[in-house]
């Protein structure tokens, strides 16, 4: 029966090409627009790094000895907690992270020196976020504390300078230092740059960098400290630090702590030992509101940061009107081309076809047209991701359509088509019989 | 014209007239809430900054050594005045949407301290010697700096300079203070404080508020010399003829890159700084005009599918109207009033629907409100779509032969 449907429908959207031509389109149009909004929804709003975001959490305390009545901590810390709290070890793993931008040459290759960023992290960073390596290793804990002049590189600095070869164990001069590359990374492009999110909440939803690339060189966290001081600039300062871009024991907050932890108890443990540590700063005089310490996870903390941009949750929301707007129209098109057929149904129901049977019969057209259009809204979702990869946002590289959107796109269009068959064809197998017949 | 068949025949059909109505209410509620949006991202992109945008060309130099900018800078724009073209070369920390901002909050009483809430949030820029000229700076009232306080600026251990006169823009000395002149007056942050030697037309920030544009002009020029300087002042900027920026630009890249080694340097001619601070914006502007234009498109050819329909489903009746004395002109007037009289419902549903979303954006989207010639201006643009969809079906109605009347009855 569903192929004689098919092959029913086949003829009849032959039959009045325009008003067939009109419907896929609307649909093409509605699916197009809003799968090219959703794909770039999902890409920013995903989890960055799904094996381990549940285990990962960032940690904040308020440093600030000012008296005030300020409910929530700065996004970042201080050197002093930062540095306690790390040597600490009370997590499974735990990273600092700074990052600055350093004057950088390799001795051996002939290019012109380079500004890039460098995050200047402890040893767990790469196994904690997973990071993968294509040459070499990190370093090790030992490394950190005898400050190691030691250097890992992503694979796009490996290509710019290397042209991609094994550059293990050759030299880069940053500021006045010579470091030796010990690791190369493989591309590696979380999305956002997760472990750098901070005071995206006063962003307004201009939070785009967010999704830039990762840093070009990471190197041991107080290695980086000592060889580019004085180039290190503070997230906020509660009064005038006394040397600008030197920010250890600053009244200066910009240190992140991420922690990995294995299960919850773990986190109810660590969560204590951050209220320890605060009630007992407290008690120094160093710090006013000890009761501002955060633990959230990874994804709490991108929800509470408000990661993704509006710009894109805006788009969102216009594509679906748009879509809204194109069923409206497939709908009143249906409508008109089911009932002027009202003569065939009326033989096909007095041929003893049931009204079950016609409304079938109307659905399977229908969603025959979702089908067309969603080929067609797939191709202009493909046209639509490519205008976004021409846009200059960090995230345009990023924008492509993987199998499970592709999916969706025929999913949606064909249950957008049926949505907006359901009532005309509702209506048409319940046309009054005899009325059809005698028109004929 | 009588409107009681219209309403009599639209009866019968209830469900695709409410689909048109409610699809024009959704477009016009979409349509004057995205053209707001574009006007606001036009209105930024377009805001003014008081400086020769159009001749100038910045090249940063990144990296340097600290020690030695004293004698480094005077060489670097000795040798940049000597290209072909450059009528002026100065070195500043910053420039106008360059994203570089450097801020920091002053207040107006002698016991104002950095973290004072009443503070006003600023941004500096550092300059040196004829900054102003190589700028292209108009000030207002005052003056700029003098070779003196130019001199005797520095960075010493803080990271606010040791000098004691400042300039700055109309809209910040506004903010200080509301209706008075800024000059003499003095801006504190405890134990720095800054007097006011001139006011300048408005700059525009490195980073600007797209919410608030009252605060995208509140910046301050310090001045700066070049052996005090620290490495603020990384970028150098030159001012030639239009024709010639981007030969400038390019000869002042090289220039710079062969004299200082061991650093980094960088040109940009500025009208690409400013394209580049609104690239985002201008996207989604131009992504809200092709929403808009394919809405629009959309409904017309839903409009002008559904009308067919009625006409083809209507030819007897429109037969024997015209058999018994109506005009083609009576037929185009039918449909032209049914057309008007569901868009028209459909305006004022979606006249509503458009102030509703603008209120939910406001809270949710730091938008602001959409100001009210808006919606009567999308209604207008609805009912001139729906009356220009109309008028081919209405047509081909009008065509249908009163003979028609007499066949197949």
């Amino acid at each position: 029966m569903f192929g004689y449907y098919l092959d029913l429908a086949l003829r009849s959207l032959k039959r009045n090409k325009v008003l067939t031509a009109l419907m896929v389109i609307a649909i093409a149009v509605g699916i197009g627009a809003s799968m090219t909004t959703l794909t770039v929804m999902r890409l920013l709003s995903g989890d960055p790094i799904p094996a381990r975001s549940a285990h990962l959490f960032y940690a904040q305390i308020d440093p600030d000895p000012t008296p005030g009545d300020r409910k929530e901590p700065y996004d970042v810390i201080d050197y002093q907690s930062a540095v306690d709290l790390w040597s600490a070890h009370r997590a499974d793993r735990q990273a600092l992270i700074i990052e600055s931008p350093v004057r950088m040459r390799a001795p051996d290759v002939n290019l012109p020196a380079m500004m890039p960023t460098m995050a200047s992290i402890t040893a767990d960073f790469f196994s904690m976020f997973d990071v993968p390596f294509q040459y070499g290793n990190g370093w090790t804990a030992e490394d950190d504390t005898r400050r190691a002049q030691v250097a890992v590189i992503s694979a796009d600095l490996n290509q710019k300078l290397f042209g991609g070869a094994n550059s293990v164990g050759r030299t880069l001069r940053l500021r006045d230092t010579d470091v030796r590359i010990i690791g190369v990374l493989k591309p590696w492009r979380p999305s956002p740059l997760f472990y750098m999110v901070a005071g995206a909440h006063y962003a307004n939803g201009d939070t785009a960098d967010l999704y830039s690339k990762t840093q070009d060189i990471f190197t041991p966290f107080f290695t980086g400290l000592e060889l580019n001081d004085g180039n290190f600039s503070q997230y906020t300062c509660w009064h005038l630090p006394d040397h600008p871009g030197h920010l250890r024991n600053s009244p200066c907050v910009w240190v992140r702590l991420w922690v990995q932890l294995g299960d919850g108890s773990k986190v109810v443990a660590y969560k204590q030992f951050l209220d320890g540590y605060a009630a007992q700063q407290k008690v120094l005089g160093r710090i006013a509101r000890p009761q501002n310490t955060r633990l959230r996870s990874l994804m709490q903390w991108l929800d509470y940061e408000g990661v993704v941009p509006s710009d894109v949750r805006l788009q969102t929301w216009l594509a679906f009107a748009f879509l809204a707007i194109c069923l409206f129209n497939t709908i009143g098109l249906l409508l008109a081309k089911f009932l002027r057929r009202g003569g065939e149904i009326g033989v096909r129901r007095a041929l003893g076809a049931t009204r079950g049977a016609v409304f079938a019969q109307c659905l399977v057209e229908a969603g025959m047209v979702g089908l067309i259009g969603g080929i067609v809204g797939w191709m202009l979702a493909l046209a639509g991701l490519w205008m976004v990869r021409q846009q200059s946002v960090p995230y345009a590289d990023l924008a492509h359509l993987d199998a499970p959107m592709f999916l969706l796109t025929f999913a949606l269009a064909i249950a957008a088509s049926l949505l907006a068959g359901v009532l005309p064809a509702l209506r048409a197998s319940r046309l009054p019989l005899g009325l059809q017949l005698k028109t004929l | 014209m009588e409107i009681r068949p219209i309403f009599a025949s639209l009866r019968k059909h209830r469900i695709p007239a409410l689909l048109i109505v409610l699809e024009i209410a959704l477009a016009c509620a979409v349509l004057c809430n995205a053209v707001f949006m574009i006007s606001q991202r036009v209105n930024d992109i377009r805001l003014p900054s008081a400086i020769d945008e159009q001749g100038l060309v910045a090249v940063t130099l990144r990296g340097t050594d600290d020690k030695l900018v004293g004698s480094d800078i005077p060489r670097n724009l000795a040798a940049l005045r000597g290209i072909a073209g450059v009528q002026q070369a100065a070195v500043t920390s910053s420039l106008p949407l360059s994203t570089n901002n450097w801020g920091w909050s002053f207040g107006v009483n002698a016991d104002s301290v950095i973290a004072n809430q009443k503070n006003i949030n600023v941004s500096l820029y550092f300059i040196g010697e004829n900054g102003d000229k190589a700028l292209g700076l108009h000030v207002l009232h005052g003056r700029f700096f003098n070779a003196d306080e130019l001199a005797d600026s520095k960075f010493d251990t803080a990271p606010l300079p040791e000098t004691h006169a400042v300039v700055m823009t109309r809209a910040a000395a506004e903010n200080f203070w509301p209706g008075q002149s800024a000059l003499g007056k003095t801006i504190y942050s405890k134990p720095y404080y800054y007097t006011v030697v001139g006011v300048v037309e408005d700059v525009l920030r490195p980073n600007v508020s797209t919410t608030n544009t009252r605060k995208s002009y509140d910046a301050v020029y310090f001045p700066m010399s070049a052996a005090g300087s620290k490495g603020a002042l990384s970028y150098y900027i030159l001012r030639g003829a239009p024709q010639d920026r981007d030969r400038i630009m390019r000869e002042a890249e090289q220039k710079l890159a062969e004299l200082n080694p061991g650093a980094v340097a960088k040109g940009q001619i500025y009208v690409d700084i400013r394209e580049k601070y609104f690239a985002d914006m201008s996207s989604m502007a131009w992504m809200l005009v092709l929403v808009c234009v394919v809405m629009l498109a959309v409904t017309a050819f839903g409009i002008v599918g559904l009308t067919s329909f009625w006409v083809g489903q209507r030819r007897r009746q429109i037969g024997i109207r015209r058999a018994v004395g109506a005009t083609r002109r009576h037929i185009m007037q039918y449909f032209q009033t049914e057309n008007l009289l569901l868009t028209t419902a459909g305006v004022v549903i979606g006249m509503g629907l458009a102030f509703g979303i603008n209120v939910y954006l406001m809270q949710h989207y730091e938008m602001s409100r959409m100001p009210w010639y808006y919606l009567p201006g999308g209604a207008l643009a609805l009912w001139l779509l729906g009356q220009a969809s109309v008028f081919g079906p209405a047509q081909k109605a009008a065509s249908v032969p009163p003979v028609v009347a007499t066949r197949s009855v």
